[in-house]
């Protein structure tokens, strides 16, 4: 049985934790010290009063003598000591829970509302590095701000100006005082994301990622073997720019030749048996690896345990990101490359070489993943032209317990500027996290 | 009386207030607002001094500042940048590719008129 979970053992250790022998607490509670050892050992069952006894002598509540400090909050106080500066001897947790219950939600309420707020400081702090739609209207805004600064400076100066210049200036004065109340307006709306900071649509490619995401990233219609064109003609307005539509029609088409190769309906079958593993899968449908990691990634979060459906990233020979299936705690970067130890970006260097590589995400929830990645080359020009290179990463999250453990995990992240990995060889640029101890 | 000044900007109210400033006192003011066609208006209008605008239509300003610097003619020309991004990076590329001022926007019309007198005394 867990020590945690028997009473007495509790009773020892709070005992021990505040230095008291177990002569003096049991004369403070009006029992033997033999008594005592019994209980502590468990080979006496304690409750009623003098559990409320012991408790009030320990300083601690008597329900965390009996039942432990709930499992959520003990948890929750092992997430605010990875936080702890290396060296930093702190109690356990369940101790600390058990003296001050109330410090210790507020504790845990403040790591989660951290958390929170790092997310939405990774979102803006991605979106001013590189959203070109900021930096334009940033610039915009300038630029007009610029214009009235200089016009009015001249309606100001107090100097004879021309009645027809006079009336020209005010005009533009005017327009640019307009103009600045709508760039500012669209960037107020633009900047007010809210939660929904990630989500949001600034480029064709984001847009075509959301319209997949709203579709559950399974299309139904084109896996029952309609034609690409009615589905994209079926979309409406929801992919608003030619540009997002082009890049749908590509992705579709490309969707309607994979799904011909290997059809959802034995596909599911194949996950329900419990046959995930991309390389069998390849083996069974006679396909390469890159079509069936694809296909993977299409099919319905409920084929897999946990209801969750792998991840998926796609970059070509430069390294670029152009396709972006997130998946809970894998969330590519929208903007500039991944992180460098990513086997995305090995099966660049090792192309037709099937590469798997067992990771675990650094920083807030240190969560697990099996990465599968592999790069073709194509040749689409023929002979004595230039091949075109594109590289797949599945990223399969590993749900519950798999049975099979992983083995000295690589440390990841999923770009450097929101990575809090200490030591990582491949860093490019700082954290704006604060970074874990060398190792940890 | 001053110089001849080449303008290259593409906001157009900008270029209105900075024409009327210059050219109130004294200055020649020539305009141009395509970054592609910015080194044959130099070429054209020779001005004394150049104000370039970095964020233009179709060519960078540090693009053209760059071709500017590597012909014999305008090497010495004395060119004043303006942008919006006024971050170190940017102050430092533009003075490496040889940048005579650096003006960040919003400026005053003090300012862009006392740059002026400075780079080309009157």
């Amino acid at each position: 049985m867990p020590r945690a979970a028997l009473t007495g053992s509790r009773i020892r250790r709070f005992r021990l934790d505040r230095g008291v022998r177990q002569a003096d607490l049991a004369r403070d509670c009006d029992i033997s010290p033999s008594y005592l050892n019994l209980i502590e050992h468990n080979r006496r069952r304690i409750g009623g009063a003098l559990l409320n006894r012991i408790a009030r002598a320990l300083d601690v509540d008597p329900v965390v003598l009996s039942e432990g400090a709930s499992a959520t909050l003990t948890s929750g106080l092992e997430a605010v000591a990875a936080n702890a500066p290396a060296g930093e001897g702190l109690e356990p947790p369940e101790d600390f829970a058990g003296t001050f219950p109330g410090w210790a939600r507020l504790a845990v309420e403040q790591q989660r509302r951290s958390e929170t707020l790092e997310r939405v400081v990774e979102v803006l702090n991605d979106r001013l590095t590189h959203d070109p739609m900021l930096s334009a209207s940033l610039h915009d805004v300038l630029s007009t701000v610029t214009a009235i600064r200089s016009t009015s400076g001249i309606l100001a100066s107090g100097e004879e100006i021309e009645p027809e210049w006079n009336a020209r200036f005010v005009r533009n004065l005017y327009e640019d005082s307009q103009r600045l109340a709508q760039s500012a307006e669209a960037l107020v709306g633009y900047l007010d994301a809210g939660g929904d900071a990630a989500r949001r649509t600034t480029l064709p490619q984001e847009e075509l990622e959301a319209w997949l995401d709203a579709q559950g990233w399974n299309i139904g219609e084109i896996e029952a073997g309609a034609d690409p064109s009615e589905v994209l003609a079926a979309s409406g307005t929801e992919l608003a720019t030619a540009t997002a539509r082009s890049m749908a029609a590509t992705y579709l088409t490309r969707y309607a030749a994979d799904a011909e190769s290997v059809p959802m309906v034995p596909l599911l079958d194949a996950i329900e048996l419990g046959r995930t593993d991309p390389a069998a899968l390849a083996g069974q449908f006679k396909v390469g690896f890159d079509l069936i990691l694809r296909r993977l990634a299409q099919m319905p979060d409920s084929a897999f345990r946990g209801g969750l459906a792998p991840g998926l990233v796609l970059c070509d020979a430069s390294g670029t990101l152009t396709f972006r299936k997130p998946v809970e705690g894998f969330e590519p970067p929208h903007f500039g490359s991944g992180c460098a130890l990513w086997p995305l970006y090995e099966a660049l260097a090792r192309p037709s070489q099937p590469i798997r590589t067992e990771v675990v995400l650094t920083g807030r929830d240190t969560r697990q993943f099996t990465l599968h990645a592999f790069a073709t080359t194509r040749f689409p020009a023929g002979f004595d032209r230039p091949g075109v290179v594109e590289a797949t990463m599945l990223i399969v999250p590993r749900v519950g317990d798999t049975g099979d453990e992983m083995r000295e995990p690589l440390e990841i992240g999923t770009s450097c500027r929101v990575c809090a990995r200490g030591d990582c060889p491949a860093r490019r640029e700082p954290s704006i996290l604060s970074l874990a101890r060398a190792g940890a | 009386m001053g110089g001849r000044v080449l303008l290259i900007e593409d906001e157009p109210n900008i270029i209105e207030a900075i024409r009327f400033i210059l050219s109130r006192a004294g200055w020649r003011v020539d305009t141009h607002s395509d970054g592609s066609t910015a080194i044959e208006a130099v070429e054209a209008r020779k001005p004394d001094l150049v104000i370039l605008d970095v964020m233009l239509p179709n060519r960078s300003g540090y693009d053209i500042l760059n071709d500017l610097r590597q012909a014999a003619a305008t090497e010495n020309l004395p060119v004043l940048m303006l942008t919006a991004r006024g971050q170190k990076k940017d102050r430092d590329l533009a003075e490496k590719l040889g940048a005579s001022r650096f003006m960040t926007k919003p400026f005053s019309n003090g300012e862009v008129l006392a740059a002026v007198r400075e780079l080309v005394p009157e």
